[in-house]
């Protein structure tokens, strides 16, 4: 375990390097030039139930599950890696849901029959689950929508979750649900149960799908309830950390693909007799999207490398670092792009405005950057 | 040779020997301290050369350690932590040595390189001047030769350390009438001299670690130029690109310290339960921790020719963040910020509150880094 504390930290090591293998490489074309053909933020949705048995077949959504369960186990710098060209393309599929947040809760707070029970379909992608925890994907125990009683030998979940991430293409869901003693569990309900009802809804960012999902009186069997007990609080906290993380490389792709834009659109756009990107007013811009997107980039990259080693306290405030790095520059770079463009960066027609509200969702789930930033203030001021 | 050995080495020699007549150098010295104990950081200069501690980066066969990037990197971490004094040989170890070493004559290297080694001979660089700042190859200051010796007529400013120093490295127009980088010679030239009057600038804080350097008919054997006369502008600028080494990145150790301090009186004066200053701190930390990847991952692509990405923004970064926890840390302190303190952490904090203001005007202002991002990484028009 590497806990990272700033005052005595050896800073710089050769082994934290982050240099891509020969296959990490390959993983990364491959996902970019698919991605470049295929990638459907523009499409019908109608088109996306086909484009996830595509990513299947590639076998994206294994790549984290250990081999004992079906899956590639690689690790979080591969999944770093997809998301970012996902990101760059602005992806609509379940993966952030399924993959990033449904698997990672599974393998780090899920008890061992549940998880070989329900490893091996969301590896292959023949099922797709999503994760509920507290509003925006925040590991709040008190703040958790669904509640949760006994019901003879199983158990019964009432209250709504009013925006739940690929809600509607999901066919099952875990679900963190609090007692009324204030302890909490992680429940396993199908998207088809009964008393389940799923509502679908209106999004800015029509590449991120919510549905409502409303609990009346949805009744479990006994093994519904999916986690380790003494795991659920440490690997729910983990399960959001590292979501951020993967988010975060998310929005780097993001944030990649706004600076790429702008600096071929400005290179083709004449004006007073030139291109506008040789003005510096506009290379300026563009040099300080790239600076913040490279320090963010560094730092998910760098972090993807270390995050199975590292303790709790380590992990929350690297996850920090990337979250608060990755949302201000892609933030940052989206609000640029469309500055950038021009009148046409305004329009519906060209992608800036896509990223721009990507953007936008991105800081809103997860915590947002003022949250991890005072979680880190507390790490550095306030020990004993 | 073992990371971890090296370290503990590296460790236990400067508990040793920073101590007795160099204890008062601890955290001392350095951009925005240089006027601190300038005689004994030189004597301490000494001590390091007498450890086996300059040329790390060196080919044995020129008096180095010849150490791989990692372990100059750990030295340089090390010496930090211990709380290692500015050094005075910077300039001669880790720019002029590399480019003598490179472009240099035999002669040349095995005429300059001891005194470097030995702590002995310092140097500083005569590159900038008054109406030569970014555009650096506007330069006007001559030279040419004369009874078989060079003669230089000029001024340099911003000269760092100039008032230290033994040699100075001078770029200077060899070719009358020649514009931009052509025609330019890169010389070698001693300071004592009838020729040469350095006047010391003050700056912000008082104190004067930059200098004007008047050269009036001044001289240097004909053996100081390195390159061929004409060719200097390729010798300055390899010059420069030695300037991103191990050192550079060893600064973020000094970073970490200043950091601390401000979390240090941030918590004894209760500024630590303002909300904002906390989420400040907070982004000043993530801030740098972006900076420790950044830099890992220059090194990791160390052996890259091209210009990467990660190496075009360093700078840029590293001074504005550097500028913005001067300001934090005067913020921090509150109105006891007013007061010139002889506490260590206090007046650590005020240099660089001022000095920080420097960092995002030398060696390319943050306008410059902008340009050369958007140039050479992003391949915009000029």
């Amino acid at each position: 375990m590497v806990s990272d504390k700033p005052q005595t930290g050896t800073i710089l090591t050769m082994e934290n390097g982050v240099l891509l293998s020969d296959e990490q490489l390959v993983l990364q074309e491959t996902a970019a030039s698919f991605l470049a053909e295929f990638g459907n933020a523009r499409k019908p949705p109608s088109e996306d139930g086909e484009l996830w048995r595509r990513l299947c077949e590639l076998g994206w959504p294994a790549v984290q599950v250990p081999e004992e369960f079906d899956g590639l186990g690689l690790g979080a710098v591969e999944l770093a890696l997809l998301m970012e060209e996902m990101g760059r393309r602005l992806l609509r599929s379940p993966f952030l849901a399924s993959v990033v947040l449904a698997q990672t809760a599974l393998l780090h707070a899920a008890d061992a029959s549940a998880r070989a029970r329900l490893l091996p379909g969301l590896a292959t992608g023949e099922r797709r689950a999503t994760l509920i925890l507290a509003p925006g994907m925040v590991w709040a125990p008190a703040e958790l929508p669904i509640r949760v009683r006994r019901d003879g030998a199983g158990w019964m979940l009432d209250g709504s979750a009013l925006q739940v991430l690929d809600g509607d293409s999901a066919d099952l869901a875990f679900v963190a649900a609090r007692f009324d003693d204030g302890s909490a569990g992680l429940f396993e309900v199908g998207a088809d149960a009964v008393g389940l009802e799923r509502v679908p809804l209106s999004v800015w960012d029509e590449t991120r799908p919510q549905s409502a999902w409303h609990f009346r009186g949805v009744r479990l069997e006994a093994s519904g309830r999916i986690d380790t007990p003494q795991l659920l609080d440490p690997g729910l906290a983990r399960t959001v950390a590292v979501g951020a993380l993967h988010l975060a490389a998310e929005q780097v792709g993001g944030a990649a693909q706004c600076l790429d834009l702008s600096v071929a659109y400005t290179k083709e756009r004449l004006q007073f007799g030139r291109p506008i990107a040789s003005f510096q007013a506009v290379k300026h811009r563009c040099a300080e999207m790239m600076v913040k997107l490279e320090t963010a980039r560094s730092a998910v990259r760098g972090i993807a490398a270390r995050v199975d080693r590292l303790d709790d306290g380590a992990l929350q405030r690297d996850c920090a670092v990337a979250r608060v790095l990755a949302t201000d520059a892609y933030r940052f770079c989206a609000q640029e792009a469309v500055q950038l463009h021009g009148g046409v960066g305004f329009t519906w027609e060209y992608d800036p405005q896509l990223h721009f509200k990507r953007a936008q969702w991105g800081s809103g789930w997860f915590g947002g950057a003022s949250a991890w930033r005072e979680q880190v203030a507390a790490s550095l001021l306030d020990a004993a | 040779m073992n990371e971890k050995t090296f370290r503990a080495e590296v460790a236990g020699w400067m508990t040793e020997h920073l101590t007795g007549e160099f204890a008062c150098l601890r955290h001392r010295g350095g951009p925005g301290d240089e006027e601190a104990f300038p005689a004994l950081r030189k004597a301490w200069e000494q001590e390091l050369a007498s450890g086996g501690w300059i040329g790390l980066s060196w080919p044995e066969a020129h008096g180095g350690r010849e150490l791989p990037l990692s372990l100059q990197l750990a030295f340089h971490e090390e010496y930090v932590r211990a709380g290692g004094p500015g050094r005075t040989g910077h300039i001669g170890e880790t720019l002029l040595a590399p480019t003598l070493i490179a472009l240099g004559t035999p002669e040349q290297q095995r005429r300059f390189l001891p005194g470097i080694r030995a702590g002995r001979e310092f140097w500083c660089q005569g590159y900038s001047e008054p109406g030569a700042g970014s555009d650096l190859a506007a330069i006007t200051t001559r030279c040419w030769q004369e009874d078989g010796v060079w003669r230089i007529q000029g001024q340099k400013v911003w000269t760092s350390l100039a008032h230290e120093s033994e040699w100075i490295f001078v770029l200077a127009r060899s070719t009358p009438g020649s514009v931009g980088r052509e025609g330019l010679t890169f010389l070698l030239v001693p300071l004592a001299q009838d020729g040469i009057e350095i006047q010391p600038i003050r700056q912000m804080t008082g104190e004067a670690e930059f200098n004007a350097v008047f050269f009036d008919g001044a001289k240097t054997d004909a053996g100081c130029v390195v390159g061929a006369p004409g060719d200097g502008w390729r010798v300055a600028m390899a010059l420069l690109g030695f300037e991103r080494g191990a050192s550079t990145l060893g600064q973020q150790m000094h970073f970490i310290h200043e950091l601390q301090l401000v979390v240090d009186v941030a918590r004894g004066n209760g500024a630590a339960r303002d909300p904002v200053v906390r989420q400040r701190i907070a982004d000043a930390w993530i801030g740098l921790e972006g900076l420790r990847h950044n830099a890992t991952r220059m090194l990791s692509s160390a052996e890259s020719s091209r210009p990467r990405p990660e190496t075009l923004i360093y700078k840029y970064a590293w001074s504005n963040w550097h500028r913005d926890l001067g300001q934090l840390a005067m913020d921090v302190l509150g109105a006891a910020g007013d007061l010139r303190s002889d506490d260590d952490a206090v007046r650590r904090l005020q240099q660089v509150f001022f000095f920080s203001r420097a960092d995002t005007i030398y060696a390319g202002t943050n306008e410059i880094q902008l340009n050369i991002i958007a140039e050479r990484a992003l391949a915009m028009p000029r």
